[in-house]
């Protein structure tokens, strides 16, 4: 692999970044449905993100692997959320942020800027992407963290571990480029599993509660 | 032997398949001879395990000794809560009981079937994706009665393990970039590559693979403080999921732990992943035994008691002397039977008494002569009493930390051990061994329950986890030694080829 071309590297970062800002703007949707619309475009950023990266380090492998993304992540999974939010009936809780938006966001700050430096510290080297491409990836996973954390509402957990898995594909362009693609579909396939039990356990819980919020689940405790 | 492997592999499936189109039926009988064929076949591939690694279709499948145990404990599991089930289960006649017949048979043995391939996946991409496989179909599983207990125990199951296992995912990666400078190019995650090439990976990537892989599949294990799913999904599944989730769930995650152990070893040295594993273990152990002093729920109570053995497991992982380590793998064993057999008189009750409040039970062993009695030996079992298997285990375990230095380590256990002993033989015996409540005894007393056992399958299941136990106790097997100490050998540094 030669150097990283200065135009594709200023890019990826920027794709990263984008990632990351999505990442933001998803803690601080008020509507559910927006959410997933966020999760949506982040989903196309990482696939845009990948084919150019398959085009310009000629790893034809990506093109597969970003085809398929686009199929799952951007078409069927927001889709299947969406028609689930229609179905119940409820884009908009009352309560979007459960513990106070504005420490929600520093929280977030906090653990990316320790993302990003943690990771430098244990000197990671991409030969396909930029190292701070890789840094704010780190970040990505952990800002989903504390999406699911502090966000109280079932659909918003849900988007949270599937945004953790846009942050970890990222990682795996950057590290792993040569885990043989058909590792990479079944992991996406998983991806649509995961979706669908998601689903139906969130139908199950609406249909009990009458809500999607988490406050109803405190019945197990000890 | 290659043929035995791929029938194993595929037996599951079969079950899956003619338990979910078959009449509703014949779903329980099919599913009890695939888990005893499981079981059988498991059996005849122990001489080939212990011969050397064995692959199959390719190299997609592979078998050694480690795998070879994990194995034992998740079929013989399968066989035995196929055949509780049978007994456990009221389907009723109409439409919606053939529904809930199809959903249970077809999730049950696609969840055996994910638990049976895992140890026999060749790489740690494709143990990860068998993995989460179990995860989606017994996520499915615990919620399957609908209750509002259910529900919750199912949504916080689902997501913490898939949070978990994405952390597991990183770690696969993190594992793929450690290997990448030395494999110069694309190779796969096999472990013939990993342990062939573990002393030349980068150690720093190697060290994080590792604690992300602890973290990730110890959540699914059952370590504290990523545990947090485990008792509400224990107590609130049904009882034949639960003892699967408890007996051969936690130790196939444990299994995974283990390979990312051998190839962290061989990088790093047994130093950092010992201390590690020791950590979670402590703090795991720490926090069953006291939560065992306090609870109400006959289910969660032997939830609690699984994160105690999973810990237990762990610290004797980090002793690291051969002895500690056949222990180790002994007590995966022992307590699959042990807590299979625990869950199963659990679901006795539950079906006789209609609750699993351990404040309203009393009278369990006179009113259930056969599945009662056997739920105080299950418990005095768990408890580490001779002549049990987990005695016998938890023995060597303590034995391999006294000879290796870990005085402290093994006294902190026997401590922590006595003090969930008393938690669990405290409850099981005010329940099981107090006199029945008088029958008209105050205005809302509830109806005595007749004396006289649920169903003879629940009971011919539990004497099957018994009699094992007893065996592993009294009289381990020849055959099963020398696996378990090949197994143990392939732990060790510098063991595993």
């Amino acid at each position: 692999m030669g150097p990283v071309p200065s135009g594709y590297a200023s890019g990826a970062d920027v794709a990263a970044l984008l990632v990351l800002l999505t990442e933001f703007a998803m803690l601080r949707a008020p509507q559910l449905r927006s959410q997933v619309r966020l999760y949506a475009f982040q989903s196309l950023v990482v696939v845009v993100l990948t084919a150019v990266t398959g085009a310009v380090r000629c790893h034809p492998d990506l093109y597969i692997l970003a085809a398929l993304s686009l199929l799952l992540k951007v078409v069927i999974v927001p889709a299947l959320m969406l028609r689930l939010l229609r179905e119940l009936d409820v884009g908009q809780l009352h309560h979007p942020a459960g513990g106070g938006g504005g420490s929600m966001v520093l929280v977030a700050i906090a653990v990316s800027v320790f993302g990003f430096f943690a990771l430098r510290s244990l000197g990671f080297h991409s030969k396909i992407l930029p190292t701070a491409t890789l840094s704010v990836a780190v970040a990505v996973v952990l800002v989903a963290f504390v999406l699911v954390v502090l966000r109280s509402d079932v659909v918003s957990q849900a988007v949270g571990f599937f945004s953790v898995e846009n942050g970890v594909s990222i990682v795996s362009m950057a590290i792993a480029a040569g885990l043989p693609v058909v590792v990479e579909v079944s992991f996406l396939f998983d991806l649509l599993v995961a979706v669908v039990v998601f689903g139906l356990i969130m139908r199950a819980h609406h249909a009990r509660a009458g809500t999607l919020s988490t406050g109803a689940l405190d019945r197990l405790r000890g | 032997m290659h043929l035995v492997l791929i029938a194993l592999f595929v037996v599951p499936l079969a079950a899956v398949v003619l338990s979910y189109f078959a009449p509703a039926k014949a779903a329980s009988p099919v599913s009890a001879v695939a888990g005893i064929a499981s079981f059988g076949l498991c059996l005849a591939l122990v001489p080939a395990a212990s011969a050397g690694t064995q692959h199959a279709l390719g190299t997609f499948l592979r078998l050694d000794a480690l795998s070879e145990v994990f194995l034992l404990a998740t079929t013989f599991l399968y066989a035995t809560t196929a055949v509780f089930a049978s007994g456990y289960l009221h389907i009723s006649q109409g439409a919606e009981g053939q529904r809930y017949a199809k959903l249970f048979w077809g999730g049950f043995n696609l969840f055996c079937a994910a638990m049976v391939a895992a140890p026999i996946m060749n790489g740690l991409a494709a143990l990860w994706v068998a993995v989460e496989v179990t995860t989606v179909v017994s996520a499915l599983l615990v919620a399957i009665d609908g209750t509002d207990e259910a529900t919750e125990a199912s949504w916080k199951y689902v997501l913490i393990a898939s949070l978990g296992l994405s952390l597991a995912l990183f770690a696969t990666v993190v594992m793929y970039y450690a290997g990448s400078s030395f494999f110069a190019g694309s190779y796969n995650l096999s472990f013939t590559n990993l342990l062939s090439g573990a002393s030349h990976f980068s150690p720093g990537a190697v060290r994080l693979a590792f604690v992300l892989a602890v973290l990730g599949y110890g959540t699914k294990m059952g370590l504290f403080p990523v545990h947090t799913w485990l008792p509400d999904a224990h107590s609130e599944a049904p009882s034949p999921v639960s003892a699967l989730l408890s007996g051969a769930l936690l130790a196939i995650s444990f299994y995974a732990i283990l390979r990312y152990f051998q190839v962290t070893e061989k990088t790093v040295g047994p130093g950092f992943p010992r201390a590690v594993m020791a950590g979670f273990g402590v703090a795991s152990l720490l926090l069953a035994a006291l939560y065992l002093l306090s609870q109400r729920d006959m289910k969660r109570l032997f939830a609690y008691s699984s994160v105690e053995h999973m810990g237990i497991i762990a610290i004797g992982t980090s002793f690291g002397a051969p002895i500690a380590l056949f222990g180790v793998l002994l007590h995966v064993l022992a307590h699959g039977a042990a807590k299979g057999t625990a869950f199963f008189g659990a679901g006795s009750v539950v079906r006789k008494f209609g609750t699993k409040d351990m404040e309203v039970v009393r009278g369990g062993a006179s009113v259930l002569p056969w599945s009662g009695t056997m739920l105080v030996a299950a418990v005095l079992a768990l408890s580490a009493l001779p002549p049990f298997g987990i005695f016998r285990s938890e023995f060597l375990v303590v034995e391999g930390g006294l000879s290796s230095g870990g005085d402290a380590l093994a006294a902190v256990l026997v401590v922590l051990v006595t003090v969930a002993f008393f938690g669990l033989s405290w409850f099981t015996t005010r329940t099981m061994l107090s006199a029945p409540p008088a029958s008209g005894e105050g205005a809302g007393a509830e109806e005595v329950p007749a004396r006289g056992e649920v169903s003879i399958w629940i009971v011919v299941a539990m004497v099957a986890g018994l009699a094992v136990l007893v065996l592993l106790g009294v009289h381990l097997p020849s055959d099963l030694a020398s696996l378990l100490r090949d197994a143990a050998g392939q732990i060790l540094p510098g063991g595993a080829k």
